[in-house]
């Protein structure tokens, strides 16, 4: 009741915040010129690659476009349960084989592998 | 000093932009300088009865660019203010009777004989629009304070920045005081914040702009009406002078205790 009295009193929270609003998201989807499909696809690739390094909770991954000035970020929160003890080199090789065996020379020795 | 080319345009329909170029062709002509507006709206014309020469009107451009005549026989001159002409659209035909190389021919056989070249563009992206911006050098963008035509206006943006426009500035047409203080329209700071481009100009709701056009009298023939001011400080601003701009919500809007009685009112 007293907010509402506010609200009318000094003249905001009219439909032109609502304008704003909608505004701001439907032209971050305009500029990023991405479809729902797409984003699932994406949504859907990023897990896949992701699970092969760790635990995540895919129940809760927040992914949205993020506007500054006349560019658009993507940003992802990805919440962590577990990371995996040190994704094993042989496992890359079989998935890619030359990528793999080119990515070794560049370990330091003495890591471990 | 250079010609300009400059196109004004907008991407929604209805916002102002044969408003826009016709009264600022006027007002840039009695600043002295030798002004073409030219019609690009191919088969909607719509600059000529704005500007009240559609009885004038015998060639087109496209005559021009077929060499039915030559360019000052198209060219219609404006008998009210010195070194103001029209250049018309064809009425008959369609938008794909120009291509952009010859849009861009047209704009150099222009910019030998004139000091502001501007272009009235077709709503919409398309060969329109494209044709209408290609041989210009800088842009006006028109919008009003509404979600439609920002959202339209910010796609244009993006396609003129593509087309290496620049500068490419705002002009934000129709802005209602009255709606803006109570809340219910977006103000100009909300546009900017949406668009990120610079301004050149605020033009108030008002409605001398029908009268003006109902009578084809550009509204910056005279000097009384507040969008005629507007369209002066913004024609003003294009030849490089610093104006400040008026806070619109002060002249019309309705002060703290007139805000009270508004509000009592309403609930009695």
């Amino acid at each position: 009741m007293a907010l509402e009295f506010l609200k009318k009193f000094f003249g905001s929270g009219g439909s032109k915040n609502i304008a704003k609003e909608r505004l701001q998201i439907v032209l971050i989807h305009d500029r990023a010129d991405i479809s729902p499909e797409m984003l699932e696809q994406l949504r859907r690739d990023m897990i896949d690659v992701i699970t092969r390094y760790m635990d995540i909770d895919t129940s809760k991954i927040e992914m949205d476009f993020d506007r500054a000035d006349r560019s658009v970020a993507f940003v992802a929160n990805i919440p962590v349960i577990r990371i995996k003890r040190g994704v094993a080199p042989g496992k890359m090789e079989q998935e890619i084989p030359d990528g793999g065996k080119k990515a070794q020379p560049k370990r330091k020795p003495g890591q471990p592998g | 000093m250079d010609p300009r080319v400059i196109v004004i345009t907008s991407g929604k329909g209805g916002v102002g932009k044969t408003t826009t170029t016709s009264n600022i062709s006027v007002a840039l002509a009695r600043a002295g300088h030798k002004v073409v507006a030219v019609d690009a709206d191919i088969g909607l014309r719509n600059l000529d009865v704005v500007m009240g020469l559609e009885n004038r009107v015998v060639y087109n451009f496209i005559d021009v660019l077929e060499g039915t005549c030559r360019l000052n026989q198209a060219l219609v001159r404006d008998k009210r203010v010195d070194n103001l002409f029209l250049l018309p659209a064809a009425q008959t035909r369609t938008k794909d009777a120009v291509s952009a190389d010859q849009m861009e021919e047209l704009c150099g056989m222009l910019r030998k004989e004139f000091d502001f070249i501007l272009l009235d563009s077709p709503a919409g992206i398309e060969s329109g629009f494209r044709n209408a911006s290609i041989g210009a050098d800088e842009a006006l963008v028109i919008t009003t304070p509404e979600v439609p035509a920002v959202r339209d206006a910010d796609r244009i943006i993006g396609l003129l920045e593509s087309m290496g426009k620049s500068p490419i500035r705002l002009v934000i047409n129709r802005l209602r005081s009255r709606l803006v203080k109570q809340g219910e329209m977006l103000d100009v700071r909300d546009v900017l914040d949406i668009l990120a481009i610079d301004l050149v100009g605020i033009v108030p709701e008002d409605d001398s702009v029908v009268k003006s056009a109902n009578r084809g009298e550009p509204l910056t023939f005279g000097d009384s009406a507040p969008a005629a001011q507007a369209f002066q400080r913004i024609a003003s601003r294009i030849l490089g002078e610093t104006v400040p701009f008026p806070d619109f919500s002060e002249e019309q809007g309705r002060g703290f205790f007139a805000g009270i009685r508004k509000f009592f009112g309403r609930k009695e």
